[in-house]
């Protein structure tokens, strides 16, 4: 056997995993790690300008890509520049592996220069973490942070790593294991059998279904037997805000997304359906409204793989714990098995009703105004057409996300990429980043505003020394949006800090950087500008558009309330 | 509604800190927690009791059993067990209060594991309830020191906790 050092342990068992990049940041308590690295030639390292962009990398990476985005950062301030890209990951279930250095073992405790408790700061926003006791176990505790990070409900995994650990002179024999064994964890691979026959009949009977989906269908590769069951029975399709391009956007059985910011037909047939069908989605907040008030007439079926979503705010009267993958599999087995048919009626009636609601315009209808001033919207839908709906599109957190997520409309699973559960402004770009690494060939545009887009602005550095060419859109409205838009509703207009002053000058700033800067303030300049820049393929652009300030995002639920109520514009409500 | 919980968990540090984080995390209420090796030396028994509602204790039960090195867990509360709880407690005992101690201490079988001219430590092993009812009887005003072990649990029978 080979006699490797803790620290080539590291980069070896990366590599056996089949890990093609990092990004990192090196530090005291990594050097040796580093060291390592420098020796390796199959891994790529990104250096990137702050740890947060790194986890927002490999938190892009995976989103795209499925696989667990990995994240190299020193102890002490390292550590804890990455726990908001962690929690972002823990709260949209994506997986990733952190290596985060240590002070030597000798020192832990001791208040060591840059010792921060990395497990104990990070134990609420981990799926699990480790900390490595010796440096022969670091292979084993490397393959068993990626099996967990990866299999069941993903999310993100710490592996705390002393310096002593990776000592360039003390050798051990290593081997990288084939498989991980934990008795204590057997995440489900199946539904219960009997549920799954429940939940189609239920289904086959129901006068008004609907399938409300979430980030489980992308995370647990399940668009296409969702989409085929949806099509089988005919059901009206609302994908959550994490769930967006789980089902074709550009289908007609697809209302829009729903909740706080949902469309109004996407809202008004889940308050009105009798049998409620969630499939990897966690009836979130966001969606829900009043939790009194929720679908008062409708039965739920809910599918997920972690048995704690089910019934944790809204009562399950079908629960089936499994991977959503194959309970759709089994699903549609059985309902092919059946002799049971539909009511041909019943369901036209309710798709009757359904397009009633929809009417014939858009789904998110929206004053476009006399054209002197460029609505955020429009840029959405600019985008969509000069992207053909086939770009990568990663958001920060703000209106020109719900924007984003309103109007563009995705038709595959794995293109709209934002933080949904933990709302971090600066996660787009370093998101957007991270997928263009890996699909050099793939359009990737990061819809942002100004006040975002400040938040990771530095990693414009990173993308000029690996050559990242994504786009930027930022619909620069001057002011904190959302804030702004909650402050007209609830506080009377009152701007408390919601506006940005000395705003840079965007242009300038991504030439600074070695980038080109294009500004758009005219509405007939949108769509040729934006061609422009897409067109320049090799070259990241910084879009940066100047639209309506006084926009607000509708429909907007009234708290409290139920589904369907709804502002629907600045004067008009249900 | 009182429940207890037992787990079997991996005896690795950090174990216990994740149960514990659990619970102020999520807003659960904890009344007692005992924890212990077992027979196996890699393995940790807790037992804990918390109250709330059915579905909250539902929540309870499965975000515990989705910490990694939960290995097994039983809500004994849900069938027939045996529950104990132990107290040493020190009591003022001078005078004629001295012999009353004594009685109180044997009706609840309890045993006197220290004197002094004007202390009795009196050791109590029983149901919760048993132990607040001694507490009662012998009166605050008499009671110096109490410690209390938390409750530990077994269900009754073939049935067993292990892996």
């Amino acid at each position: 056997m080979e006699l490797l050092s803790g620290a080539e342990m590291v980069v070896r068992s990366l590599r056996d995993e089949g890990v093609k990049y990092i990004y990192g940041y090196p530090g005291g308590a990594l050097l040796h790690i580093y060291d390592a690295l420098f020796k390796e030639n199959e891994l790529t390292h990104i250096l990137v300008r702050h740890e947060q962009a790194a986890t927002h990398m490999a938190d892009g990476y995976a989103r795209a890509t499925g696989k667990a985005g990995v994240v190299l950062v020193t102890s002490g301030p390292g550590a804890t520049n990455a726990i908001t890209g962690i929690a972002t990951a823990y709260m949209d279930s994506i997986p990733m592996v952190i290596i985060s250095g240590q002070v030597p073992s000798d020192a832990v405790g001791t208040d060591a220069f840059q010792e921060t408790d990395m497990v104990g700061v990070s134990r609420p926003i981990v799926k699990h973490s480790f900390m490595v006791k010796h440096p022969a176990e670091i292979p084993e505790v490397i393959k068993k942070a990626f099996y967990l990070a990866e299999s069941g409900r993903p999310g993100p995994v710490v592996v705390d790593i002393p310096k002593d650990m990776t000592n360039p002179t003390d050798k051990f024999e290593y081997s990288y294991p084939k498989k991980a064994k934990l008795r204590s964890y057997a995440p489900p691979t199946r539904g219960h059998s009997g549920q799954i026959r429940k939940a189609v009949e239920m289904l086959l009977a129901a006068k008004r279904p609907l399938l409300y989906a979430g980030g489980g269908v992308v995370l647990g590769q399940a668009a296409r037997q969702m989409t085929e069951l949806a099509k089988a029975l005919n059901l009206p399709v609302t994908n959550t805000l994490m769930g967006l391009g789980g089902y074709p956007g550009t289908d007609r059985q697809f209302l829009g997304m729903p909740g706080m910011h949902g469309s109004y037909t996407a809202n008004l047939a889940m308050h009105h359906c009798d049998v409620l069908f969630a499939v990897g989605s966690r009836f979130d907040d966001r969606v829900v409204n009043g939790v009194e008030q929720f679908c008062p007439t409708a039965k739920i079926i809910h599918i997920d793989i972690d048995p704690a979503t089910i019934s944790k705010t809204i009562k399950a009267d079908i629960p089936i714990v499994g991977p959503v993958n194959t309970v759709l599999d089994d699903m549609l087995a059985e309902l092919k098995s059946m002799n049971v048919k539909q009511d041909q009626n019943v369901v036209a009636s309710w798709w009757k009703q359904i397009d009633e609601w929809r009417g014939s315009g858009r789904l998110f209808p929206y004053n476009e105004g006399d054209g002197s001033i460029i609505k955020p919207q429009t840029v959405i839908e600019a985008l969509m057409e000069v992207t053909g709906g086939d770009a990568y599109i990663t958001s920060d957190v703000g209106q020109h996300q719900m924007f984003a997520a309103q109007y563009y409309r995705f038709d595959k699973p794995n293109r709209w990429i934002n933080s949904g559960g933990l709302g971090t402004m600066g996660f787009g770009f370093p998101a957007a980043m991270g997928i263009k690494l890996s699909f050099p060939e793939e359009t990737v545009a990061c819809v942002t505003g100004e006040g975002s887009i400040q938040m990771n602005i530095q990693e414009l550095s990173t993308c000029l020394q690996y050559d990242l060419p994504v786009k930027i859109v930022n619909l620069n409205n001057g002011a904190l949006g959302m804030v702004r838009q909650w402050q007209d509703m609830q506080y009377n207009s009152r701007y408390s800090h919601s506006y940005m002053e000395s705003l840079p000058d965007f242009i300038k700033l991504a030439e600074a950087y070695g980038h080109v800067g294009i500004r758009i303030t005219d509405l007939k300049d949108l769509k040729p500008k934006m061609e422009e820049a897409f067109a320049m393929k090799d070259r990241l652009v910084f879009l940066d558009i100047q639209v309506d300030t006084s926009e607000h995002v509708y429909p907007m639920q009234i708290r409290g309330g139920a589904m369907r109520d709804m502002w629907l514009s600045k004067t008009e409500r249900t | 509604m009182r429940h207890i919980i037992s787990l079997l968990m991996e005896n690795e540090p950090g174990a216990l800190s994740r149960v514990i984080g659990l619970f102020s995390q999520r807003n659960y209420n904890i009344e007692s927690l005992t924890v212990a090796a077992t027979e196996d030396p890699t393995l940790s028994r807790l037992t804990l009791t918390t109250a709330g509602k059915e579905e909250v204790i539902e929540q309870i039960t499965k975000n515990l059993n989705k910490l990694i090195e939960v290995v097994k867990l039983v809500d004994l509360s849900e069938s027939p067990h045996v529950e104990r709880e132990l107290m040493l407690i020190k009591i003022k005992a001078s005078g004629a209060q001295r012999a009353e101690v004594k009685r109180t201490a044997d009706i609840f079988r309890g045993q006197i594991v220290d004197v002094t001219p004007s202390i009795y430590t009196v050791q109590l092993t029983g149901t919760t309830d048993k132990l607040d009812s001694f507490i009662q009887a012998v009166g605050t005003a008499s009671i110096v020191e109490v410690v209390r072990s938390g409750v530990t649990g077994i269900a009754r029978g073939d049935k067993v906790l292990s892996l």
